[in-house]
């Protein structure tokens, strides 16, 4: 294994993505316009005639495989180098992710050899990752087939490169763990009473604001509330919290005297600030542009303005009709509205999380490492990973640990036996 | 109309009665004073009482009389030769007798519970007349305490000062007499159990230096009345040129049984003429004859506060006491007329202290009552209202309806403003259920005993707890479903959290009332996300109800199981929940769990077993219970009382004789 040996000499190459790609083999069923079906290829510089037979290749595994197993075809593909997972999130549309295995780099007579590491990825997490890109895709841009339907392959195409050429920059492949499998949702512990306060104040935002359709409430980037049905909740969560928090933390980090907060638009009276939208209210040619999310796209298909704002450790999501287009009087309002109100409330909650924090004594480092998912909730702890970083999640125990932990969760699943609750406990290995 | 006191200068039939009773005028100036048109009906707050005491109006033969203390009235006809009648307010039955006309009478009332009959006739002496059942009727005089048995006097206490004038509230029982030139050094005595004592002078402040040393203040100007079981003086100061005030005030001075007499309280009446004063359920009301409309003012209300004193303007806009119909007497063929509606306002109009209104020229006489329904449109800040409604001893319905209003199109309250009242009456809730926690414990504690004071707290009207807002309000609110469904549950979230700020436990119909709503709109993420952080708080019927929930929503299930499991109440719950799932082994390793194995039916284990159709399932629960066998009886084959006849036949069957567990034999 990866430790064994003259470690002196030896060098472990991380999983990187080789290839990535999407298509659809009916947009171009007859010989010679197999281009066609291509819709996306990374890295795009490949030669056209090797894009094609690599799509041809998955095409044909993909129809092989269906053979044996028409419900379930083949979901990756294992080979020395590396190992390819296919996913069809939407029917006839094709995703294929092409991850290179580790590699040992050995010297053997002052020439480099290397040594693939063919079974240490896990599908589990690998297959994982593939699908959050596509949910990731679809909360930013809909479906493929209503980007079809909004303006044919054209607009798929041109949706697909300018979401993919930066979104797959962001994938840290090498510290993809079980984590990625559950795709959970770390909520934040709270007495009841201050969660009453926090749904009254939604609510009452709600009410005020009154084109706002859903709500989501954060704290220390752990969720605390969701209007939103699970399953958008999920990526938009991983969204805030592996994208859009850690883009504003800088700011948040610097004293309130430090030239990057003087930047900003000082308000007396609050700390609350747009994380999306205009970054100075006071000046009447801000833009107020928010992104567009979609959710519900199973049936009633929503297009929503995301409008992240927070107060301190305090974030809340306003998600408001994409139909009506917020005016920079809208932000003003909301910020006169929500600003102070947030203010107090996080620093409410700062205080009671103290307390209890004192009363349970969590600030002792825990006696178990564990990984805790319920996945009815999709309620997610780890004491094994350290505070995520923008990019990536460090698991403070070895990665052979973290790769039988992933086997395991993996013979779970396999098993239609699974338990409700799933929680994994070790004792820390020293 | 009478001045604030209730004090109507003489009238033709009979002089000044000097005797505490005063004397409710004759005459009458009717005609005068058409009522204004135009008054508006609507939004009348004030209303005289319904079932009016019907007298004998008065006129030259028949003098009328009333008394504060009993609230009667006495019509006496011909000095008495002829017949007195005497009816109250409470007791409904007339009392009439004769007496001897011995003179014109000045004044008559009875003792309290109707026992002695006092007459004044001359200036300086009151007969007394015994009317205790089975003793003689006779008269007996003592010039100015009875003892009925002796019929003699005896006198209490000697006092002297020079007294202008003077004024008895019978509910207090204070006595407050004008000293000084001026008149308005006031003393105050309390009487009771029959000794006086003094209480300390206090000074009330003339509107400005009077010109002349001559007396400056009216027993007019002076009223006393109990507010919020506090006495009370209150000063009727008129409108100064000379002060820069807006109009005439009402000056309340606090009259402590113990310590010194303060001002604290100014009602601004932002108006000048003639008033006259009431106190109905603790409300000052202050009646303008002039405008023909009252005023009413609430010293628990918030005011303005400047170091000393509270200055209040009057809560609800100027409005006519209600209109009143005078039912026509007489014959049936004649009572088929109209009713006549009342003058309201007359002149001939006497006050008395609470709440009396007496019109002597028509013959009635009113109890004052304050209306709660117009109020509720006349105040517009729902806060405010309710700090008003709260204080009101008929307070509960209309504050109940004011709730089902407020959430209703089209006067759906904000979330905000209804976060206001839901506190507000949870705050009134709080303090009776803390009041009620404390009398139990000293109850308990045995404490009692020693605390002969101590009286169970009384639950007001204001008192509104979970049940009535479910019943009156939120049951029928959510039921209507005519709200977007995010309002009803951010008004039922509202409420509980209302209740827990207070630190009231909440009853599990609110919480079913919440998963109700959510189940009808499939937000079930909604509902666990509120499971999740222990809002709807753990119990048996709430952990059955998500049970019942599980075909719509599979989580459920478990949410419920672990609720079961954290109430640890529940154990038996939990095995037949997981029993009638099939689960077996894990309704066995729970029981296991908690130690309470060796004392379960093996038959109702088996049962599910074998129902589960799982032969390695009923094999190794057959199993565990051999086991249990051996270890408590030595061997592992069940005794006749267990009844698993059946299931061991059953095992025989399948895994054959030889799988039977052999006894240990050593």
């Amino acid at each position: 294994m990866a430790a064994a040996g003259a470690a002196g000499q030896e060098k472990q190459l991380a999983p990187t993505l080789l290839s990535f790609f999407i298509y659809n083999p009916k947009l171009g069923p007859k010989e010679g316009e197999e281009e066609k079906k291509i819709l996306f290829y990374h890295p795009n510089e490949v030669e056209k005639n090797e894009k094609i037979r690599n799509v041809g290749l998955c095409e044909a595994i993909v129809q092989f495989t269906r053979t044996f197993s028409p419900t379930k075809p083949a979901k990756s593909l294992h080979t020395q180098k590396n190992r390819q997972f296919f996913h069809e999130p939407e029917e006839n549309f094709w995703m294929v992710m092409v991850v290179r295995n580790p590699i040992i780099e050995k010297h053997k007579d002052g020439k480099p050899v290397y040594e693939y590491q063919e079974e240490e990825l896990l599908d589990k997490v690998y297959s994982s990752v593939l699908q959050q890109c596509y949910s990731m895709y679809k909360l930013f841009n809909g479906t493929f087939l209503r980007a079809m339907e909004d303006g044919g392959v054209k607009v798929l195409k041109e949706r697909l490169e300018k979401f993919f050429h930066r979104y797959l920059q962001t994938l840290h492949l090498q510290s993809c763990d079980l984590l990625d499998v559950f795709c959970g949702i770390s909520f934040f512990p709270l007495d009841k009473m201050t969660y009453l306060k926090i749904q009254s104040f939604i609510n009452r935002m709600e009410e005020s604001l009154n084109i706002v359709k859903y709500t989501a409430f954060l704290y220390n980037d752990q969720l605390i509330w969701s209007g939103l049905e699970q399953d958008d909740m999920r990526i938009l969560y991983k969204y805030l919290t592996t994208s859009l928090f850690p883009r504003h933390m800088e700011p948040e980090l610097a004293g309130r005297d430090s030239p990057i907060r003087a930047e900003m638009p000082g308000n007396l009276q609050h700390y609350g600030r747009f994380l999306t939208g205009p970054l100075n209210l006071n000046d009447p040619d801000t833009k107020c542009r928010f992104p567009k999310i979609f959710v519900n796209t199973d049936d009633t298909y929503e297009e929503l303005h995301l409008i992240v704002y927070k107060a301190m450790s305090a974030a809340v999501c306003f998600m408001i009709d994409a139909s009506i287009p917020p005016t920079l009087e809208f932000c003003r309002k909301l910020d006169s509205i929500v600003g102070p109100q947030l203010t107090v409330l996080a620093s409410d909650i700062c205080e009671q999380y103290n307390i209890n924090k004192r009363i349970s004594g969590a600030e002792k480092e825990p006696q178990f490492k564990f990984i805790y998912f319920n996945h009815m909730n999709l309620a997610e702890k780890s004491t094994i990973h350290m505070r995520k970083t923008p990019s990536v999640s460090l698991a403070s125990v070895h990665p052979d640990l973290m790769k039988i932990l992933g086997d395991i969760n993996s013979d779970f699943s396999r098993g239609e036996t699974m338990d409700e609750m799933q929680t994994l406990q070790l004792l820390q290995p020293c | 109309m009478a001045a604030a006191a209730g004090r109507q200068p003489p009238g033709p039939a009979e002089g000044e009665a000097p005797a505490a009773g005063r004397e409710a005028g004759a005459g009458g100036e009717e005609g005068e004073g058409r009522a204004k048109g135009g008054v508006e009906a609507g939004g009348c707050y004030l209303a005289l009482c319904a079932r009016p005491v019907h007298f004998e109006k008065a006129n030259p033969v028949n003098c009328v009389f009333f008394d504060e203390a009993n609230k009667q009235v006495f019509a006496v006809r011909s000095g008495g030769a002829t017949g007195v009648v005497v009816k109250g307010l409470e007791d409904r039955n007339p009392i009439s007798f004769r007496m001897e006309d011995k003179g014109e009478v000045k004044c008559i009332k009875f003792s309290l519970g109707n026992k002695i009959l006092a007459v004044q006739r001359t200036l300086k002496s009151v007969d007394f007349l015994n009317f205790i059942p089975d003793s003689p009727q006779l008269e007996y005089t003592q010039e100015c305490k009875v003892l009925p048995e002796k019929r003699t006097l005896k006198l209490l206490k000697n006092q002297s000062i020079n007294v202008n004038w003077y004024m008895y509230c019978p509910e207090s029982s204070v006595i407050l007499l004008s000293t000084t030139v001026l008149g308005n050094v006031l003393q105050p005595f309390y009487f009771k159990s029959g000794t006086m004592s003094k209480l300390s002078k206090f000074e009330i402040e003339l509107p400005a230096a009077p010109k002349s040393s001559k007396l400056s203040l009216s027993e007019r100007d002076i009223a006393m009345a109990t507010i919020y079981g506090q006495l009370y003086v209150l000063y009727l100061r008129h409108h100064s040129r000379t002060s820069n005030s807006t109009g005439a005030e009402v000056v309340l001075y606090h009259l402590p049984r113990e310590g010194s007499c303060k001002k604290t309280h100014i009602l601004k009446l932002n108006r000048t003429g003639k008033f006259a004063l009431n106190v109905v359920d603790n409300l000052v009301v202050v009646h303008h004859q002039d405008t023909e409309t009252s005023v009413i003012f609430d010293i628990k209300l918030k005011g303005e506060f400047d170091g000393s004193t509270t200055i209040h303007q009057f809560v609800l806009p100027p409005r006519s006491i209600q209109p009143y119909q005078i039912p026509v007497a007489g014959p049936p063929s004649v009572t088929s007329q109209a009713p006549v509606p009342c003058k309201l306002y007359s002149s001939s109009w006497i006050v008395f202290q609470p709440d009396i209104i007496i019109s002597a020229s028509e013959g009635y006489l009113w109890s004052l009552q304050v209306k709660l329904e117009p109020v509720v449109n006349l105040l517009v800040d729902k806060g405010k209202l309710m700090d008003f409604l709260l204080q009101r001893k008929e307070c509960k319905m209309v504050i109940l309806s004011v709730c089902s209003q407020m959430l209703s199109e089209p006067e759906r309250g904000s979330l905000s403003v209804i976060a206001t009242v839901f506190d507000k009456l949870n705050n009134e809730y709080k303090k009776y259920l803390e009041a009620e926690q404390s009398y139990t414990m000293v109850v308990e504690t045995g404490l009692s005993r020693s605390n002969p004071l101590l009286k169970r707290p009384v639950r007001t009207q204001a008192v509104i707890d979970q049940s009535d807002m479910y019943t009156h309000v939120l049951s029928v609110f959510t039921e209507k479903k005519e709200a977007p469904h995010k309002f009803t549950i951010a008004v039922l979230m509202e409420y509980i959290r209302s209740l827990n700020q207070f630190q009231i436990a909440v009853q599990h119909y609110l919480y079913e009332l919440v998963i109700k709503t959510l189940v009808q709109h499939n937000l079930f993420y909604m509902l666990h996300q509120f499971l999740q952080y222990h809002v709807l708080s753990d119990s048996k019927p709430l952990a059955c109800l998500l049970l019942s929930l599980e075909s719509i929503y599979p989580p459920a299930h478990q949410l419920s199981l672990d609720m079961l499991k954290r109430l640890s109440t529940a154990n038996d719950e939990i095995v037949e929940v997981l029993l009638s799932k099939h689960q077996v082994l894990a309704a066995l390793r729970f029981i296991r769990g908690i130690g309470g194995h060796d004392s379960i039916s093996a038959r109702k284990f088996l049962d599910a077993a074998k129902q589960a159709e799982d032969e390695m399932l009923f094999y190794t629960i057959f199993r565990f219970f051999e086991q249990r066998n051996q270890r408590l009886r030595g061997n592992p084959s069940f005794t006749p009382g267990e009844h698993c006849e059946e299931h061991v036949t059953f095992f025989k069957q399948v895994f054959g004789e030889q799988a039977l567990m052999k006894p240990t034999t050593f």
